[in-house]
């Protein structure tokens, strides 16, 4: 098992960052830096498109982000039918690193604001499956 | 660089569901156009064939068409950006005309969304975006945009009663536009039912999916000259690109891609937002017009609701902007919109435009985007 087993539905069951995963089972939500030239990215990268290196490290994000926009979404496509509503959002953290995904299903409408602060969480989704989201 | 006109254009009626097959879908745009160009399928030098593949059963659809169309045996191939995939179209053709490998180039956009089922369908529109990092937590285009909506709103102080007055000017036109999916009027009130899709955008504020197809056809200016009496010149062109992902986006109050290819399209026409007589922007839903008044610069940024609050871009305002019904009452066959933004300006650019027609047109703008401002096509058209 490795990136299939990211995301509630897994588009795309190969990846060579596909490490990623193992650092989420730890509760860990990493991205990648370039060796070569120190370039910040998330979501993580195996290729640097600003020095051609393929020689990447694994960095943490973590401490507080701020919720840059959102949205609660009230339908969905095939297959995530029965998680409506839920809001998707996206955060900048440290280093104007941008992270997208799910905000946590118990905060309350009027919790969810821009400007909130927010981490990131690891969430087992059971079924050996595994993702993150934001949460307050 | 030699000058490009367009002189033919077409499209079907955009329909939620068409009663044939996508060869006879886009025979009906192609139709329209050679006879509005009054050429003979010989006549054409070269076919670029544009939809977005995922709605296709057909795999490579061009060699299909042109064999439908009676374009064989000369050269066809596919062009892909999305929902803007027939101005991209447009801007291969510009190139292959300018540099004079041919001089008659036809671009047929298409796309029958009803060919695959409902549920086929919201399965491919969760896979419009990254695959890899978004998709699997359920993402799907309203959402996308919708997060556009609450930047700008956060941002600027705009209302979801400002969109709602975008999406009653689009029914004031759709009402007279014979080939538009959607033809109701729609009062405030109405689009402002809270039926959330997706915060804060509701149902009234996204655009539906249809079937339709539209065709545009290219010639040197000297040829141009030769087969048409009133050839419409492409004056300029503008296309920038933004990452696919919203963890690379920095903005959420405006597209880059719209914004970087207005620049270069107004450059290369020698014009300011001010020039433009008529825009047809790419509304896939109501925040997008919002956001391209100021993309475009028709509007400061922040200050695109005040040309909706003042009807400013009704057909009698300073800026008249999708004045056909727009993607929101034409509906939005994805491959097929970019081709029928650009039928609309070239009929208003001529004078023929009916009940729609703005005083005086001399110069037209479209800008189409494709997906969530991954691709942004800005074109501008004139008389001279
Ligand atoms: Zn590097």
């Amino acid at each position: 098992m490795g990136f299939d087993q990211f995301g509630i539905i897994s588009f795309t069951g190969t990846t060579k960052a596909e490490q990623f995963v193992e650092f989420l089972k730890n509760n860990e939500l990493r991205g990648t830096v370039c060796k070569e030239c120190g370039a910040k990215f998330f979501p993580p990268r195996s290729d640097c498109a600003v020095c051609l290196s393929d020689e990447m490290d694994w960095f943490p994000i973590t401490g507080e982000g701020t919720v840059v926009t959102f949205t609660k979404a009230n339908f969905a496509p095939a297959g995530f039918e029965k998680d409506v509503p839920y809001a998707l959002a996206v955060a900048e953290f440290a280093d104007g690193i941008k992270v997208f995904g799910r905000l946590d299903k118990n905060l309350s409408d009027d919790e969810i604001k821009v400007g909130m602060k927010v981490k990131v969480r690891a969430v087992d989704l059971g079924d050996d499956r595994i993702s993150y989201e934001l949460t307050a | 660089m030699a000058k490009v006109a367009v002189i033919g254009v077409g499209q079907s009626t955009f329909t939620r569901s068409y009663p044939g097959s996508i060869r006879e879908l886009a025979f009906e745009a192609f139709r329209d156009a050679m006879k509005d160009a009054g050429l003979k399928a010989g006549q054409i030098d070269a076919s670029i064939i544009c939809s977005a593949p995922e709605y296709d059963k057909q795999r490579t659809p061009s060699g299909l068409m042109a064999e439908y169309l009676g374009l064989n045996p000369q050269p066809t191939f596919y062009v892909e950006s999305v929902c803007s995939s027939s101005s991209t179209g447009l801007r291969t053709a510009y190139g292959l005309i300018a540099s004079g490998l041919h001089d008659v180039v036809l671009v047929l956009g298409f796309q029958k969304m009803s060919e695959i089922s409902s549920a086929e369908s919201q399965e491919r529109m969760g896979r419009g975006a990254d695959i890899q990092w978004e998709a699997p937590f359920g993402t799907m285009m309203p959402a996308y945009y919708a997060m556009y909506a609450r930047g700008h709103m956060e941002k600027y102080g705009t209302t979801e009663e400002d969109l709602g007055l975008i999406r009653v000017k689009a029914s004031t036109y759709g009402q007279i536009n014979e080939k538009a999916a959607f033809r109701k009027a729609l009062v405030l009130e109405k689009v402002m039912e809270p039926k959330y899709i997706a915060t804060p955008l509701k149902m009234f504020d996204c655009c539906a999916n249809a079937d339709g197809s539209s065709c545009v056809i290219l010639a040197s200016e000297e040829k141009a000259r030769d087969l048409c009496d009133k050839p419409i010149l492409i004056k300029g062109l503008g296309m920038a690109t933004a990452p696919i992902n919203m963890a690379g986006r920095d903005t959420f109050s405006g597209l880059r891609c719209a914004q970087l290819a207005g620049k270069q399209a107004y450059e290369m026409a020698g014009i300011s937002p001010a020039d433009v007589d008529v825009a047809e922007v790419h509304d896939c839903f109501t925040i997008a017009e919002m956001m391209a008044y100021e993309d475009l610069g028709f509007a400061a940024p922040g200050e695109g609701k005040d040309l909706i609050r003042n009807k400013e871009t009704y057909r009698e305002g300073k800026i008249p902007v999708n004045v056909d019904g727009g993607l929101l009452s034409k509906g939005h066959p994805i491959g097929a919109t970019g081709g029928s933004q650009i039928r609309t300006i070239v009929l208003q650019l001529r004078e023929q435009a009916g009940d729609m027609q703005v005083a005086d047109a001399k110069i037209g703008l479209v800008h189409n985007i494709g997906g969530v401002g991954i691709y942004g096509n800005v074109s501008i058209f004139g008389v001279e």
